[in-house]
């Protein structure tokens, strides 16, 4: 299973580019499970579309870029908000509804952002967000910047029009947008055989006139290589790409509970978690000599300091006051 | 004051705005190289360039889109939507996006775009081209709704629109196109909100938006030969929707008629209805009337849409009932 040092590409890596990765998918990996375990305690109010199983897209995209580069996200948005810097704190105030949440505790899980960190949202509609990276890169564009767009989608979103309409836009405007589609390979609850006849999401970038890859999307270190290319090559003014991540979500398509009707079999939820993206990555560690197992548990531990911090600081936060119900419907 | 046509005054808006603000760009089906189908935005690519004035494939969801993500990044986009009709396939980008990121974001993110666009019937364009959709929009908190009623307006408000921070709409009148008034040539802006008392009168309000605006100038002129004196509101944007103005009128002429294009069922005409029941019903007469299109899509032919919109003798009649009634 665990390829030789000599052989793994992760060698070509700088060690702290993978501690990097790893500590990344770890801070989401907890942000995640905890998050579940406060829904399943009936302490947040709300959808909860839980990102676990996919850490290594988020973590191998996010690695790549940098802060004044902008992403757009989905209704499974923690892992990228997480992987693009966010703060916890702020994060689990919004899922709990407080004042001192990333939206003050008017959007909720669905809609974390933060533009300081280049963040343009999760959206709770599906493919909603494609569009505003368009939309961001032809703004860089036109101000003369180098940064690029990523908006990052499933493979249901694929079948929508705002996908397809951003797409051709991009190809044709040429701008710096690289669409990073995880196929975890369920819209929802429907299988990807029953949503679209093509294997691959990838083969749809031709429709455009697009380049695209296709990347393990349980190697981190794999999303990273492609995903640097790829963003390199938009930074340079070489136009969009697709980079689609085959992935596999660990939670239902919300919420922790299994649902009453079993649309997985057991056998492939298995088959998938033996390839979880942070076990995999650890041994690949420990065998390059990139880190010890100890120090690899630190890593987890100070995560989890930090999340049972910023889980008391969502506790002890305020709700929002209704006096300031109006509040930011218009800028004023 | 010089005489410019409706859609030179919008075109000569966009002129002047772009000048002011480097952040403002063009975005739209052929409005660059063709100039607008209907020539309203001619002149802008030779004087501000590709960079600006881009023209787009036939993708209303996607370029709307993506006037949303270059707005909540520091540009200040003017999309067009060629018409009104169209809005279905882009809405998702319209009442999900650009009118909620501001509020859901917690307040971090404006979203400085224009949408214009061209509605209103009476062109014989058919049931997909001339509908009057403004109260499907006015009903989305975060969106502002603008119908210029002269070419004065188009200008005053599109320059507001555009300086606004927030998203709004600018729906032009197809048939009012070539309409001409004065305009300054300087730029100045109509306050979104505010409401234009375009003629006073003693004996009713008429609260006309759009195209209806001059109609109920015209009946209110026909209804002054016979000494009934008709007060004329244009509302000029649907949201803000300028209640005081109204209320204002009401309690002076105690009677109050609501015409628009649109369908009368559900139209801002029913809710400007009810705001005048619930805050000055002790000041009325007589019931508020409706009077929009019939429940049924625009009809292409001719004789069939001019039956179908309403104009200034059914305005003229609509006063007259009103005034059958007498104060209790």
């Amino acid at each position: 299973m665990t390829e030789s040092a000599e052989q793994d590409p992760m060698s070509a890596l700088p060690p702290e580019v993978i501690r990097d990765l790893h500590r990344r998918m770890v801070r989401i990996r907890l942000f995640e499970e905890t998050a579940g375990k406060l829904m399943e305690a009936g302490k947040m109010p709300g959808f909860l579309h839980l990102y676990v199983g996919q850490e290594a897209v988020a973590a191998g995209v996010m690695a790549t870029l940098r802060a004044d580069d902008v992403i757009t996200s989905t209704h499974r948005g923690h892992g990228h908000a997480v992987a693009k810097g966010a703060d916890l704190r702020y994060m689990y105030a919004e899922l709990f509804g407080k004042q001192t949440g990333y939206c003050k505790g008017r959007g909720g899980s669905m809609h974390i952002n933060d533009l300081s960190i280049g963040m343009l949202g999760a959206n709770g509609i599906v493919g909603g967000g494609i569009p505003h990276a368009v939309g961001a890169a032809l703004a860089a564009v036109y101000k003369g910047q180098d940064s690029v767009a990523v908006p990052f989608f499933g493979d249901g979103a694929t079948n929508i029009g705002a996908f397809h309409e951003s797409a051709n836009l991009a190809a044709v405007m040429q701008l710096p947008v690289v669409f990073v589609c995880e196929n975890n390979g369920y819209a929802e609850f429907t299988p990807q055989d029953r949503h679209m006849l093509l294997k691959d999401v990838a083969d749809r970038a031709a429709a455009y006139g697009m380049p695209a890859d296709i990347v393990d999307g349980m190697d981190a270190v794999a999303v990273y290589l492609a995903a640097q290319r790829l963003v390199e090559r938009a930074r340079a003014g070489e136009g969009p790409s697709l980079l689609e991540a085959k992935t596999y979500r660990f939670y239902d398509h919300q919420g922790v509970k299994g649902l009453r009707i079993p649309y997985r079999t057991q056998e492939e939820i298995d088959t998938w978690k033996q390839r979880d993206a942070i076990t995999s990555l650890e041994q690949r560690m420990t065998t390059v000599g990139v880190a010890a197992p100890p120090e690899l548990e630190k890593v987890w531990s100070e995560t989890g300091e930090e999340i049972a911090a910023a889980i008391r600081f969502a506790e002890e936060s305020p709700d929002p006051d209704p006096a300031h119900l109006l509040d930011n419907v218009y800028t004023v | 004051m010089r005489e410019i046509t409706y859609v030179k005054a919008f075109t000569e808006s966009l002129m002047q705005l772009m000048a002011e603000d480097d952040n403002v760009v063009v975005i739209g089906e052929d409005v660059a190289h063709y100039g607008g189908v209907f020539h309203a935005f001619e002149g802008l690519l030779k004087t501000y360039g590709e960079k600006r004035v881009i023209d787009t494939p036939i993708s209303e969801m996607g370029f709307i889109g993506m006037g949303v993500g270059a707005a909540a990044r520091g540009l200040r986009p003017v999309c067009d939507l060629m018409f009104f009709d169209f809005i279905g396939v882009a809405l998702d980008q319209l009442y999900n996006q650009a009118a909620k990121l501001k509020f859901m974001f917690g307040g971090d993110v404006s979203v400085p775009l224009t949408l214009t666009t061209a509605g209103g019937a009476g062109l014989s364009a058919g049931p997909q081209h001339s509908q009057s959709l403004e109260a499907w929009l006015a009903h989305v908190p975060g969106l502002k709704v603008a119908l210029p009623s002269s070419p004065h307006d188009v200008k005053g408000l599109m320059v507001a629109s555009v300086r606004d921070d927030n998203p709004t709409v600018v729906v032009l009148n197809k048939r009012m196109l070539g309409t001409k008034g004065p305009v300054p040539e300087e730029i100045y802006a109509i306050p979104l909100g505010q409401a234009a008392t375009v003629r006073t009168g003693r004996d009713a309000t008429v609260i006309a938006v759009g195209r209806m605006v001059p109609e109920a100038v015209t009946a209110a002129e026909e209804l002054a030969k016979d000494g009934i004196e008709v007060e004329v509101i244009d509302l000029r944007t649907v949201q803000p929707l300028d209640s005081a103005a109204i209320l204002e009128s009401i309690r002076r002429t105690n009677r109050g008629l609501v015409v628009h294009e649109a369908v009368t069922f559900g139209g801002i005409g029913a809710e400007i209805a009810a705001q005048i029941q619930e805050e000055a019903f002790d000041y009325l007469d007589a019931p508020v009337l409706r009077l929009g299109a019939p429940f049924a899509p625009v009809p292409f032919s001719p004789v069939l849409e001019r039956a179908y919109i309403p104009d200034s003798s059914r305005i003229a009649a609509g006063v007259r009932r009103l005034l059958e009634r007498t104060g209790g």
